[in-house]
């Protein structure tokens, strides 16, 4: 198939049956138990810096493993799996001064997972696999100040964070992902320099993708980290004409499904949720088991609020098979129409009816 | 149904306000984005952002506005109109907010090519666009171009580049009319004909515009301006206009225009010529001189209660505190009222009683009672001359007549102001003598107004004394009035056990706050209510007195010589004091007062106003959160004018000397060879008993002893209280006492900001044992940084006059213009004074009760009598 064809399948299974997205890929890396050296792999052998921890690198230096996560999550029944490029930007990759490597690390994390992918899609034909180039947030906020005394100081520019991301999404495109995946949205703006960087590539001659948008609502305010409401979230990256919005992170499912239900009543395009397996415990785990997200997102699916279901931080391929179970053959949301209107945002909605 | 309309405050906008302008050229961006914060207060749905000006970095200005906008949720939570002439400074501002934004706006008048690529990235970056109507032509004036124009830009833009036909908003240009010229004319007709006719053709495009533009030919005819701006959008909304930049707060309702001037405007906006009005604008500008008016401000937008009676109109203008009517409104009343006294003792009295129960039930705060009074004052102030022209005008009946001041050598006074606004609101008559007021002028002004209270207030413990001493002359003066005490450092205890007991034939009562004032007093003044209250209050007293003995014994205490050998000593060897960068004293007069702005703490300035809470936690109390609210604003507002017309000068001292701990005291040297003492700083040590690893300690524990290591011991004496009093007086002349009293409260916040702002710079600076101390405006109120400045008459050396010495080394007087009265209080009232210690380990700690070993000891180092350190130390004693 080429990304044309896919892309047309994609949107054809979106409107016949909730689609799966994949599920946590740090617990299960950390699940591998990985030393330094197989962060460093032959490549990073004399690196100046400790790499134990960025998980991105190991696109390059543990391929099997990411690949070995594809095709686990595959098996689960996912009809999509994420590139393992969460950090994958020059301002994230600072951290393990691996500025150089972010091209490298966002190709063949694409490549990798396009390879695992097209392999289930000729195996089962029926049930093509999809790659979501993951784009994930970054260390440094451009709507909140980097110094408590002084509320208008930020740490890098939007052309900085700009330029970051279209590295980032020109290496995911050309390593051959289906669509792009900004998540985990703790900023907004930070969003909009991701989106702007993607809807930018097209001046370059490259294909247009879809692009999907998953925020996060970091606490029981229902508000994102840098302070919007769900509606006003949806207002301030409508623009992107995205494939999907959703919530993803931070919350289990059963405090994330008023915003999901929230963002279903007003998003005229798919709704995705992938939250984490309930709240950590003392110890940092995640307790919930696979029947019982299963259980609650099987309720999501038969109220009809949501296109898309996976798994974030604790969730594992059985948490996915277990999703995958509840909601087959149930009904995806039917996509509502809304009526025109401007609508604008800053932390809360704005909208003037016709 | 009317269609919804979108006002846009044009307060953010350099071009559309002065103040605005100023606050951001001198960089003054916290009252900048205060005046954020009052547009959205005042209900403004989305903020039109503009610093379009000549001598402004307008890119780096828009940048940094957003980004501090973005830290103010209160602030943030609306939508931002980025408005810009110029494309840099308009993606500037896109690249700041997270939200969905307005860009204001782009056009054709650089071309098609220009225009399309700017739309574009407006689109990327997630923004709605305001078009002009405006082509390589030029602006397009007839209603035909106008839609001629933004019918082409309307097709490019949906298209060619599918722009969501939601998204446009066009500004088909609003023009100045009734300017003579007659091709004028007919401008606001092609603006509304054209608002019609694109609404019509264009679906979902919105209408925009700046409103003021129309009525520029006016300009410094306020009220017909607003007649014009309100008649204009009347027929422009029917049309279809969406949203105008326009100071909505201050238009009239179209149906209270009055109808001779409406009826003009309506000719000059609609054009409408006839026979019995060839000239429309001559007929307006003839018309216009007439409803010029005063500079009478309307405010804010809910003006719906102006329909009401005058009665209920009175009623909400105490309630509300405002005074923008109050003359007018007065007048009426007085109009239909048989004597000018009936106004006051019917409806101005009603609403009083209306704010008395708010405040009683505790829906009212203080600040906005103060504010109540202004109005009932200025409303009384109106009436006070038809009152004196009545012949036989009896004077007004009061509930009670109450005399009140600041002790002698005491000049604190925001309390007594409080209480004294309160009580004036329910009708006690408040003779307020002043500061600083010795016994007998108090007594001989009791006498001879014939009042029936006395009340006496203070701040610092010297007063305390002097309140006894009052009491002690109403004894022997024969008086039998009510004695009231209030006051910060006054007590119950206090109250009980020395005052009362000096004026036995007449009742002595503690007032705790303000709030508290009115019940005591009209439970004073009542005949029914008094007996009982005299009972309970005389039960409760001597209670009181019982506990207080009982606590006497109870207090076991060190002997001074065990304390000494419980003092602290830390290892002086392994320890080198830091040197100052000088010695001797410098002088920083005047001090900017923007610097010192930043570093106010606010809380204890709600607490002035008995508002209990940690700011800012306290704006958003579920409580008193909104009272809160107004009087931070108000707070703010005074700040600024404050600084702005710099009605405040902070002046100040800092000094250094050579100095070793010798006992108790601290030796201070005239230079470096310690051969010569300069001064000897006295101080007194904790005599509770401390057990395990406590100490007892006294201030100079945090000085090297002589014969140990070089240290050095600090000085400071500041103000920002040059020109507070005649601040306030001027206030009070205008019958503004919640102005007056904001004003004080401000500059005691400037004053100890100047405190914390200067002992910053000392640790960082000008001894600079601390260089790398970041800025943190917490941390300094939580005290988290190396050193202290305690100051003499507070806890860590409870004797006053230390201050003597202290002033004498600054010589603060002449340096700083502050001076000491004779109970050793600082005036101008807002300063601050103390000493610096370096010691990394100091700490601020309370001396507690001493006993008389340590006050015989300390006598002979002052070398007072026993009876003059008594009375000076007469708060802490722990004896008799």
């Amino acid at each position: 198939m080429t990304r044309a064809e896919r892309i047309a399948a994609l949107n054809a299974a979106a409107k016949d049956r909730i689609l799966i997205l994949d599920g946590s890929w740090g617990v299960m890396i950390q699940k591998q138990r990985l030393a330094e050296a197989d962060y460093r792999g032959a490549r990073f052998a004399d690196h100046r810096l400790p790499l134990k921890g960025d998980n991105d690198v190991l696109c390059l230096t543990r391929p099997d493993i990411i690949a070995g996560l594809h095709d686990a999550y595959f098996a689960a029944g996912a009809d999509i799996s994420e590139t393992n490029t969460f950090s994958a930007t020059s301002i994230a990759q600072a951290e393990y001064g691996l500025e150089a490597a972010v091209r490298d690390v966002n190709f063949e994390g694409a490549r990798i997972a396009r390879e695992i992918a097209d392999r289930w899609t000729a195996k089962e034909p029926d049930k093509p696999r999809f790659i979501a180039g993951s784009i994930g947030p970054l260390p440094v906020m451009l709507s909140m100040s980097s110094d408590v005394n002084d509320p208008g100081a930020r740490k890098v520019t939007f052309d900085q964070v700009y330029q970051a991301y279209l590295e980032q999404v020109r290496a995911l495109h050309e390593g051959g992902v289906d669509l792009f995946l900004i998540e985990t949205i703790t900023d907004t703006l930070n969003c909009k320099a991701a989106i702007k960087a993607i809807l930018d590539l097209q001046d370059e001659g490259y294909e247009p993708l879809p692009i999907w948008i998953s925020g996060t609502i970091t606490d029981r305010s229902g508000r994102t980290l840098s302070g919007q409401t769900v509606e006003a979230f949806w207002n301030s990256v409508k623009h992107a004409k995205p494939f999907a919005v959703g919530l993803n992170c931070a919350l289990g499912a059963e405090l994330m499904r008023p915003h999901i239900a929230e963002l279903a009543r007003i998003a005229d395009t798919l709704v995705s949720a992938y939250p984490n397996a309930g709240l950590p415990n003392a110890m940092g785990e995640y307790d919930e088991t696979p029947d019982q997200t299963g259980h609650q997102l099987h309720e999501w699916a038969e109220a009809g609020i949501v296109n898309i279901l996976g798994g974030c931080c604790g969730t594992t391929p059985e948490h996915i098979r277990h999703v995958a179970d509840a909601v087959r053959g149930l009904k995806p949301r039917a996509v509502p129409e809304r009526a025109t209107a401007l609508r604008l945002a800053g932390l809360e909605p704005f909208e003037l009816a016709s | 149904m009317r269609p919804t309309f979108i006002n846009i405050g044009e307060r953010t906008n350099v071009t559309g306000s002065a103040r605005f302008r100023k606050l951001v050229a001198d960089g003054d961006y916290p009252a900048a984005l205060s005046v954020a914060r009052q547009q959205v207060e005042a209900g403004a749905q989305v903020l039109d952002v503009n610093m379009d000006e000549g001598l402004l970095d307008s890119v780096a200005a828009m940048r940094t506005f957003l980004n501090l906008m973005a830290a103010e949720p209160d602030i943030a939570r609306v939508p931002v109109m980025i408005d810009s002439s110029k494309w840099d400074v308009i993606e500037a501002g896109l690249k700041c907010v997270q939200g969905k934004a307005i860009v204001n706006s782009i056009s054709m008048k650089e071309g098609e090519e220009k225009f399309v690529e700017q739309a574009k990235k407006c689109l990327r970056y997630g923004a709605a666009v305001v078009v002009m109507a405006f082509d390589e032509q030029g602006q397009a004036d007839t209603a035909s171009r106008k839609v001629a124009i933004c019918e082409r830009a309307y097709r490019i833009l949906t298209e060619e580049i599918g722009f969501p036909p939601e998204d446009i908003i066009f500004d088909p240009n609003i023009f100045a009319i009734a300017t003579g010229i007659e091709e004028h004319d007919n401008y606001a007709v092609d603006f509304i004909e054209a608002t019609r006719r694109i609404k019509q053709m264009l679906p979902h495009a919105r209408i925009s515009g700046g409103v003021s533009n129309v009525s520029f030919s006016f300009r410094g005819n306020e009220p017909v301006r607003r007649a014009i701006h309100s008649v204009f959008l009347y027929h422009a909304i029917a049309a279809g206009m969406d949203m105008g930049i326009v100071n909505a707060g201050e238009l009239p309702v179209y149906d209270d225009i009055p109808a001779e001037l409406r009826e003009a405007v309506e000719d000059v906006v609609l054009n409408r010529k006839s026979a019995k009005t060839p000239n429309p604008t001559e007929r307006l500008l003839e018309l216009a001189p007439k409803y010029k008016g005063g500079k009478q401000e309307a405010k804010g937008p809910a003006l719906a209660w102006r329909s009401l009676p005058v009665e209920a109109r009175l009623s909400h203008a105490l309630v509300h505190g405002i005074t923008d009517f109050i003359e007018a409104d007065t007048e009426e009343a007085r109009a239909k009222a048989e004597r000018p006294l009936h106004v006051i003792e019917g409806p101005l009295m009603d609403g009083m009683n209306v704010v008395g129960d708010l405040f009683g039930s505790g829906k009212m705060f203080l600040p906005q009672v103060v504010k109540s009074a202004r109005v009932m004052k200025q409303a009384v102030a109106y009436l006070l001359p038809f009152m004196e022209a009545e012949k036989e005008g009896k004077p007004r009946e009061h509930a009670g007549k109450i005399v009140m001041a600041t002790v002698k050598g005491d000049v604190h006074d925001i309390g007594k102001n409080i209480v004294g606004v309160v009580l004036q609101c329910n009708n006690y008559e408040v003779i307020d003598l002043g500061v600083m007021v010795p016994a007998d002028r108090i007594l001989d002004e009791a006498e001879r107004q014939g009042c029936d209270l006395v009340g006496l207030s203070g701040l610092i413990t010297p007063s305390l004394d002097e309140m006894a001493f009052v009491a002690g002359e109403m004894q022997r003066r024969g008086f039998t009035v009510p004695l009231l005490i209030g006051g910060a450092t006054t007590s119950k205890t206090h109250t009980a056990v020395k005052i009362a007991p000096r004026y036995e034939a007449g009742p002595t009562v503690y007032v705790l706050d303000a709030s508290r004032a009115v019940g005591v007093v009209s439970n004073l003044l009542s005949a029914t209510e008094k007996p009982k209250f005299l009972a309970d209050t005389a039960a409760d007293y001597e209670k009181v007195r019982a506990a207080f003995a009982r606590g006497q014994g109870t207090r076991a205490r060190a002997a001074l010589a065990q304390a000494r050998a419980n003092a602290w000593t830390p290892d002086w060897a392994a320890y080198d004091p830091p040197k100052p960068t000088f010695t001797g004293t410098r002088t920083f007069a005047p001090y900017e007062l923007a610097d010192l702005a930043r570093h106010i703490d606010w809380t204890p300035f709600f607490a002035s106003w008995e508002l209990v809470g940690r700011y800012p936690d306290i704006l958003e109390d579920d409580v008193v959160g909104e009272a809160a609210r107004e009087l931070f604003r108000d707070g703010q507002a005074m700040l600024a004018k404050i600084i702005q017309e710099g009605l405040l000068e902070a002046r100040g001292v800092v000094g250094f000397w050579p100095a070793n701990a010798c006992g108790d005291d601290i030796v201070l040297f005239t230079d470096e060879t310690r051969t010569a003492e300069l001064a000897r700083l006295h101080t007194l040590r904790q005599q509770m008993l401390k057990s395990g690893e406590q100490r007892n300690m006294a201030l100079a524990d945090f000085v090297a002893p002589v014969g140990t290591k070089p240290d050095w011991i600090g000085g400071f004496a500041v103000t920002a209280g040059h020109g507070e009093l005649e601040l306030a007086a001027e206030f009070r002349a205008k019958g503004d006492d919640y102005s007056a009293i904001l004003s004080t409260a401000v500059a005691d916040r400037l004053a100890e900001a100047f405190a914390e702002a200067l002992h910053r710079r000392v640790r960082t600076e000008l001894w600079g044992y601390a260089p790398d101390e970041p800025f943190d405006v917490e941390a300094l109120i939580a005290e988290k940084y190396r050193g202290i400045r305690p100051a003499p008459g507070y806890p860590a050396q409870p004797d006053h006059t230390e201050k003597l010495t202290l002033f004498r080394l600054l010589d603060a007087t002449a340096a700083a213009g502050i001076e000491l009265t004779e109970g050793l209080a600082m005036t101008p009232p807002a300063a601050v004074s103390g000493l610096y210690f370096s010691h990394p380990e100091s700490f601020y700690f309370g001396v507690g009760r001493i006993e008389k070993d340590q006050v015989e000891d300390y006598a002979r180092r002052k070398g007072w009598t026993l009876a003059e350190a008594e009375r000076w130390l007469g708060p802490v004693l722990n004896y008799g």
